[in-house]
């Protein structure tokens, strides 16, 4: 009897213990946002205490060192939307049909090949992907698109589709190989065609975890600084050009961060601001996720 | 004309099949299977099956697990060719035109032989779109015909009722009972010459599956219908032919009534008396 009330009571311990453990594991990853949310704004504060919210809207020249200094935020944020619009627009397409070869119509061997090589994108350090751009890929584009200039929204949006590949592609692959084998069956059975059973059956049913994958990769094109900063310039500018090259939030904070601010100065509070922006644009896109995930929740 | 009414006249030339129509205007078989053998990679299922199924009746295959049921059922819509390796001979022949479904394209198969599955499996889309789904693919675009024949095979199907007023909600807000049964209303909306049916009510309820038996009575005199199952009792209720097979081979093959009463085999009496199995 006694050794079982002890034995219960080291037991009702140790699992406390456990779970506090976990409670603070899974309550640090809160706290570091709460965290950066906290630094954002704080250092923000002094910014715009001198610079009015509705000018910083609206807007459309940044030039925080210029005597008659401008803080027009859209001007960056153009550039960042442009460049994420663009790797969007090659990576969805690219993304999907390359999610649905691999998980409809590979054979085992080839997706067992092809997937780990689509993973290794993820590893190439991104000042390569730069590089990359700067040198071959932007040069390659002038030769068909005269007038592109050298530092342009194009290239490094392209090349960022390409590299943001593995979250979409390889993402929304997992999702669709999670559709059950009766619901594909269930396809074939009314004469569904290959293809037909991807696009209307496959597609709908993992169309939640399509979404994240998609949602991740746009995160991931906004807030990518290196491939911008090296390939499509540090010049504030406010356009939808994508032939122009133009400084992106991100751009404009490592570029910042690399020069020689006093840091009670308003460039540099700036930067605090322009962070904000890119936060509340991630979020933006996380939450229009996260309904859009609601919308069309499966169940199998 | 537009391709629109040329696929509304086509499903039209299909339909009178739909009316019940005597016996005696047509073949009384629907198909026949001749001398069927199957292998999975090297490993045989079927061994030279030969077995008539009647047009407009219920047609049970019953047996231990691993005789084989499954594998002819399935072979009927050629569910097989989805995956590499596996290999017929023999025939399975579909009158009145007698085309050999072994050698037929097997996407073409399976427009013309509705199956419904194990577990309910409908799409993740609303009820009415499940339904059209077969009619889609067959063509059909006109609005009112669509929802004639959606309204329809829900009927067929004993869902009508259950589900009139939410036809746009999504599939998985139904119990799992109606999702079988709205598999069902999918399989037969196209009017397939035979409904193949894999232990439909394995995964149901009791009460869910006196609906589904129910219904099979209801359809069996428009549709051929053949079922797998491991329940007996079912095969005895439903059927008006049982075959009953072991280890890839059908022993015996006779009118319901008569198998159940009067088995030939010893292999089939040890079955039905519960000797093993």
């Amino acid at each position: 009897m006694r050794a079982s009330e002890s034995f219960l009571r080291r037991r009702a311990l140790w699992g406390s213990f456990a779970g506090g453990c976990l409670l603070i594991a899974a309550a640090s990853s809160v706290f570091v946002t709460l965290g950066i949310v906290y630094v954002l704004v704080t250092e923000s504060m002094g910014f715009f205490a001198q610079i009015a919210l509705l000018d910083f809207l609206t807007d459309t020249q940044w030039t925080p060192v210029f005597e008659n200094a401008h803080f027009g935020v859209m001007t960056l944020v153009s550039a960042t939307v442009t460049v994420a619009g663009i790797a969007l627009a090659v990576s969805i397409p690219a993304g999907l049909a390359l999610a649905i070869y691999l998980s409809e119509y590979a054979r085992r061997e080839v997706r067992e090949t092809v997937k780990p090589c689509l993973e290794l994108l993820e590893g190439v350090p991104t000042v390569v992907y730069g590089y990359f751009t700067l040198l071959f890929f932007t040069p390659l584009l002038q030769t068909f698109i005269p007038g592109l200039e050298g530092f342009n929204m194009l290239g490094p949006g392209m090349v960022m589709g390409i590299m943001i590949l593995p979250y979409t592609a390889s993402v929304s692959e997992d999702a669709m190989r999670a559709v059950p084998s009766g619901l594909r069956e269930a396809g074939y059975a009314l004469g569904y065609s290959r293809f037909r059973v991807a696009m209307r059956v496959v597609v709908p049913a993992a169309f939640s975890g399509i979404t994240a994958a998609f949602i991740l990769g746009m995160s991931r094109a906004v807030g990518e600084t290196m491939v911008v900063a090296i390939a499509a310039g540090q010049n504030p500018n406010f356009s939808f050009n994508p032939t122009e090259g133009a400084a992106t939030i991100t751009a404009y904070i490592v570029q910042m961060a690399m020069g020689d601010l006093p840091h009670d100065s308003i460039a540099y509070q700036s930067v605090f601001a322009a962070g904000i922006v890119l936060f509340v644009i991630t979020l933006t896109f996380n939450l229009i996720g996260f309904f859009l995930r609601r919308r069309f929740k499966e169940v199998y | 004309m537009t391709q629109k009414s040329f696929h509304d006249q086509h499903v039209t030339q299909l339909s009178p099949k739909t009316e019940p129509t005597p016996n005696t205007q047509r073949e009384s078989l629907a198909a026949e299977v001749r001398k069927l053998s199957f292998w999975y990679g090297e490993t045989q299922a079927l061994k030279e099956i030969t077995l008539s199924i009647a047009y407009r009746k219920v047609t049970a295959l019953i047996g231990p697990s691993g005789c084989g049921k499954s594998t002819l059922l399935r072979s009927f819509n050629r569910m097989h060719d989805l995956y590499a390796g596996n290999r017929y001979s023999g025939e399975i022949c579909l009158f009145p035109e007698n085309h050999n479904l072994i050698d037929l394209d097997p996407f073409m198969v399976r427009l013309r032989i509705g199956m419904v599955f194990q577990k309910p499996n409908p799409f993740p889309k609303s009820i009415f779109e499940n339904v059209a789904a077969g009619l889609r693919i067959q063509g059909v675009q006109n609005k009112k015909l669509l929802s004639d024949r959606v309204e329809q095979a829900l009927r067929d199907a004993a869902l009508w009722e259950e589900v009139k007023d939410r036809l746009s909600q999504s599939a998985y807000g139904l119990s799992g009972g109606q999702q079988q049964r709205l598999c069902i209303a999918r399989a037969l909306a196209p009017q397939p010459e035979i409904l193949l049916l894999d232990e439909p009510t394995s995964a149901l309820d009791p009460i869910a599956t006196a609906k589904v038996e129910d219904l099979i009575t209801e359809i069996r005199h428009r549709f051929t219908v053949i079922i797998v199952t491991h329940n007996m009792q079912q095969a005895a209720r439903i059927s008006d032919f049982t075959a009953y097979m072991h280890l890839g081979k059908l022993i015996e093959f006779a009118p319901t009534g008569e198998l159940f009463t009067t088995p030939q085999e010893t292999l089939t009496r040890d079955y039905i008396t519960g000797r093993f199995g």
